[in-house]
């Protein structure tokens, strides 16, 4: 990809006890998620993207702009186009919504028409028209945060930067704006790199995922190649699974299912009626999916898809992760399987194994399904 | 035997400390190196020791009258020491004159040798005086000024200071270019010239000391006055440049 | 005016002059000198912010002594002075606002200070995200945020002018009209055994004063309370 199409940062440096050496490079479009455990660094490498940091060796060049350099130039934040959602809204206490929403909008007219974000557009997306001559004391804590949204989006950035901004949210707020969000992924053409350290919504919202831990960066990539990766902790975890892309090829209404191909293979979900051809991201948890060597007789299972094993890696005292590949020639999206090793050693699997897999559960990721 | 001997001794201290005691006096600001100068022999002739406290006969006079605790009294004027025995704060027959003050134009800036020529001239911004309604210096400045019949023409140029001591610091700093000061405020003093004010200009400035109702029976108090009148305190009173009754 | 003989209006109106400009001019100069307080990581701040706090600790006499030299033929004062052909700011109404301003400088900071490190950092970062430049998320965030702060200092700074005694006393000269303030007037009356007009100034000071903060204060919860 050229430099026009990438976000490039990396900073290296100490800050008190903690010692931080990460770097990646994104696409410069789509949600890329930084996650990782509490106090891995992922707040300090955001900071330092939109310069509220600085850390002398540093590099950002995001869309070809040059941000930072490891010569010594430095943008200062208030030049970047950027914007930028905090955990806590942090709402000006003294201005209304309205006021608060239009601080950074640019004066001029300047690229009117031209991909630039109107107010209306942002208060449709965000359903704030009932909140604009509110005072912010007044908000429950989803409005506040989705007015902070769309004051960052009014200010017309470039790349929007969100550390965590759910997480101080209780669980049915968190439910509420997440849709809020796939919104903005969907309908803006703006790259996001979103904090979180709840994988529930890396897997809603990400495209590309970057792992990180005690300050480094263990893994980048798209997001279900790095959780089928064995290699990293994500594939491993007791939560383990795995988010796939489908594309609907059909519905039927008689049974409510909706049939998705992904993939190497279909799989059949419950849902309501959707289009044809539309796209809908679709979770497999490992510990859903059991192997066969053969084709399984009768059973309730819907979803029976031939794949072939990848790899297999051994967890705790008496499990395995393998990682499967779908369709007979082994070619497919990945899957994760969870089984003891009995099993695996009793059905004799092996790396290289064409199998059944048998996947008992799934769920289709956007607006369904529980945010584990 | 020791011990006895070491109560005794303790006796001893403790009796000669009961003989040297304190006074506490009020003393006009315009008289305060004398003042010291005379304490200090005081205290070496009796053993007895004079606190001094230094400031505005005004302001002195509102807080004897509200229970200040001073034993005696000097003041820059007659007036005050009058009126504190006629409010019954002080004893009458202790009322003495202790020092005449001298009026002096003093300047460092321009030359008042000729002071009255001087102030006709009047080639200066600002005439420090002492605030007339609290200090008698004020007074007398006034008055000399009403003899010279040059008041009305040097009013817009007064400024006033709260006591003898600020009108001596205008003039010192500078900020005013001439003022009327005490000559026993000018005692050391080489820097700039001086005109002392003839007395025939205004009334003599008698500084009148008393014996405080608080200081009735202390005995230091009373030394201090008798060694006030005696003449080695006189040479002194008559070297700070104050004359003698 | 009022009724009132001019050696009793005069003197209060001159002091409610001083107070006013002497609180304005500190609402210039000490607003970003607490920004500065607040915000900076110098080594020396809380120095520098120890000689800003000199004059509530020393007394009257040593600060008005100093102002003296200051204001004074050989001091800054007197080259200003100069330029209208005086010699000295002291005995006039601009020495009394400078050392009004001395005075009551802490009194000032101290609460403005205090307003802009509540703020924090964080309204400041979101600002800067905003594409607001350090000087303007100063004037159209920090400084809106901290106006409670600013109207405390803003009376603190009046009430104290009001009442101020010794500095006025040390460098006014006690002239009619332009430096014999209420301070030093009452100082004269009480020096002339005039209780009567002593009591009524000192009174009126009282009650004016007391106005001003009662007010001041209700005026700031009604700020508080459509801010929450």
């Amino acid at each position: 990809m050229t430099d026009g199409e990438t976000i490039r940062a990396a900073f290296k440096g100490t800050l008190g006890k903690f010692s931080l050496d990460a770097g990646f490079t994104a696409p410069a479009k789509g949600v890329t998620a930084l996650f990782g455990p509490s106090g891995c660094g992922k707040t300090t490498v955001l900071r330092c993207i939109a310069g509220l940091l600085r850390l002398p060796d540093g590099l950002c060049v995001v869309g070809g702009d040059v941000w930072q350099d490891r010569d010594g130039a430095f943008l200062p934040t208030h030049k970047r186009p950027l914007g930028y959602v905090f955990q806590e809204a942090s709402l000006f206490a003294h201005l209304s919504v309205r006021r608060n929403l239009m601080f950074g909008a640019p004066h001029s007219e300047g690229d009117a028409g031209r991909g630039r974000i109107a107010f209306d557009e942002v208060v449709e997306l965000l359903s704030l028209t009932a909140l604009l001559d509110r005072a912010p004391g007044k908000l429950s804590g989803g409005e506040r945060q989705r007015v902070a949204i769309g004051r960052a989006l009014l200010s017309q950035p470039k790349l929007l930067l969100m550390d965590e901004p759910l997480s101080a949210l209780d669980r049915a707020t968190k439910g509420e704006i997440l849709p809020f969000l796939e919104r903005l992924r969907d309908r803006l053409s703006l790259p996001i790199v979103y904090i979180t350290h709840a994988i529930a919504e890396v897997e809603r919202l990400a495209d590309q995922i970057v792992l990180m831990d005690k300050g480094r960066v263990i893994g980048a990539g798209p997001l279900d190649e790095l959780q089928s990766d064995p290699a990293l902790p994500l594939a491993i975890a007791r939560d383990a699974a795995v988010t796939l892309d489908g594309v609907i090829e059909k519905h039927d209404s008689g049974y409510g299912l909706l049939t998705l191909s992904v993939g190497g293979g279909s799989l059949i979900v419950p849902a309501p009626k959707a289009s044809t051809g539309e796209h809908r991201r679709v979770r497999v948890i490992a510990g859903d999916v059991s192997l066969a060597r053969e084709p399984p007789g009768l059973s309730s299972i819907l979803n029976v898809l031939p794949a072939r094993i990848v790899s297999a890696t051994p967890v705790e005292a008496d499990e395995i992760i393998a990682v499967l590949a779908l369709g007979a020639d082994g070619s497919g999206a990945r899957l994760l399987s969870r089984l003891t090793r009995k099993s695996w050693e009793q059905l004799r699997l092996a790396e290289g194994t064409s199998v059944y897999a048998q996947v008992k559960a799934v769920a289709l990721a956007p607006g369904r399904g529980e945010l584990g | 035997m020791r011990l006895t001997a070491l109560v005794a001794a303790l006796g001893a201290f403790l009796a000669s400390s009961a003989e040297a005691a304190q006074t506490h006096i009020a003393v006009a600001a315009n008289f305060t190196e004398p003042a010291k100068e005379i304490a200090a022999l005081f205290n070496q002739k009796t053993g007895h020791e004079a606190v001094l406290s230094f400031g505005a006969s005004g302001a002195f006079f509102t807080q004897i009258t509200h229970g200040a605790p001073f034993e005696v009294f000097l003041s820059a004027d007659s007036e005050r020491p009058k009126a504190a025995v006629n409010g019954g704060f002080a004893l009458a027959d202790s009322l003495f004159t202790y020092a005449i003050g001298k009026l002096v134009l003093w300047s460092r800036v321009i030359d008042v040798t000729d002071g009255e020529a001087a102030l006709k001239a009047g080639q200066f911004q600002k005439l420090s005086i002492a605030n007339p309604v609290a200090a008698p210096y004020g007074t007398a400045a006034v008055e000399a000024m009403k003899a010279l019949g040059l008041y009305d023409a040097l009013q817009p140029k007064i400024v006033q200071g709260n006591s003898i001591a600020q009108a001596f610091q205008f003039v010192d700093t500078r900020n005013a270019e001439v003022g009327f000061v005490a000559l026993s405020q000018l005692y050391g003093v080489t820097a700039g010239t001086r005109w002392e004010v003839p007395q025939t200009l205004y009334s003599p400035i008698r500084q009148d000391a008393v014996l405080l109702k608080t200081g009735a029976d202390s005995e230091a108090s009373k030394a201090f006055l008798e060694f006030l009148k005696g003449p080695e305190a006189r040479a002194i009173i008559e070297r700070f440049g104050y004359a003698l009754n | 005016m009022l009724g009132l003989p001019s050696d009793i209006w005069v003197p209060i109106q001159l002091t409610i002059e001083l107070a006013a400009i002497t609180t304005l001019s500190l609402l210039v100069v000490a607003t970003p000198l607490a920004w500065w307080l607040a915000r900076s990581r110098a080594a020396w701040k809380e120095g520098v912010a120890a000689i800003v706090s000199l004059p509530i600790v020393l007394p009257p006499t040593v600060l008005g002594f100093y102002l003296l030299i200051l204001l004074g033929p050989d001091g800054p004062g007197g080259a200003i002075a100069s330029l209208w052909g005086a010699r000295t700011l002291a005995f006039t109404f601009t020495g009394l606002v400078i050392g009004s301003i001395v005075s009551s400088m802490p009194f000032v900071v101290q609460p403005i200070r205090n307003a802009f490190a509540a703020i924090g950092d964080r309204p400041l970062e979101v600002a800067a995200t905003l594409r607001a430049s350090p000087r303007r998320a100063f004037w159209t965030v920090a400084l809106p945020l901290a106006s409670p702060g600013l109207l405390t200092g803003a009376v603190l700074g009046f009430a104290h002018t009001v009442g101020e005694f010794g500095v006025v006393l040390m460098i006014g000269g006690n002239i009619p009209g332009r430096t014999r303030v209420m301070s030093t007037a009452i100082f004269d009356f009480v020096e002339t055994m005039r209780w009567r007009d002593a009591n009524m100034l000192a009174g009126g000071m009282v009650v004016f004063a007391f106005a001003v903060i009662l007010s001041m204060i209700l005026l700031e919860k009604r700020f508080a309370r459509a801010r929450a």
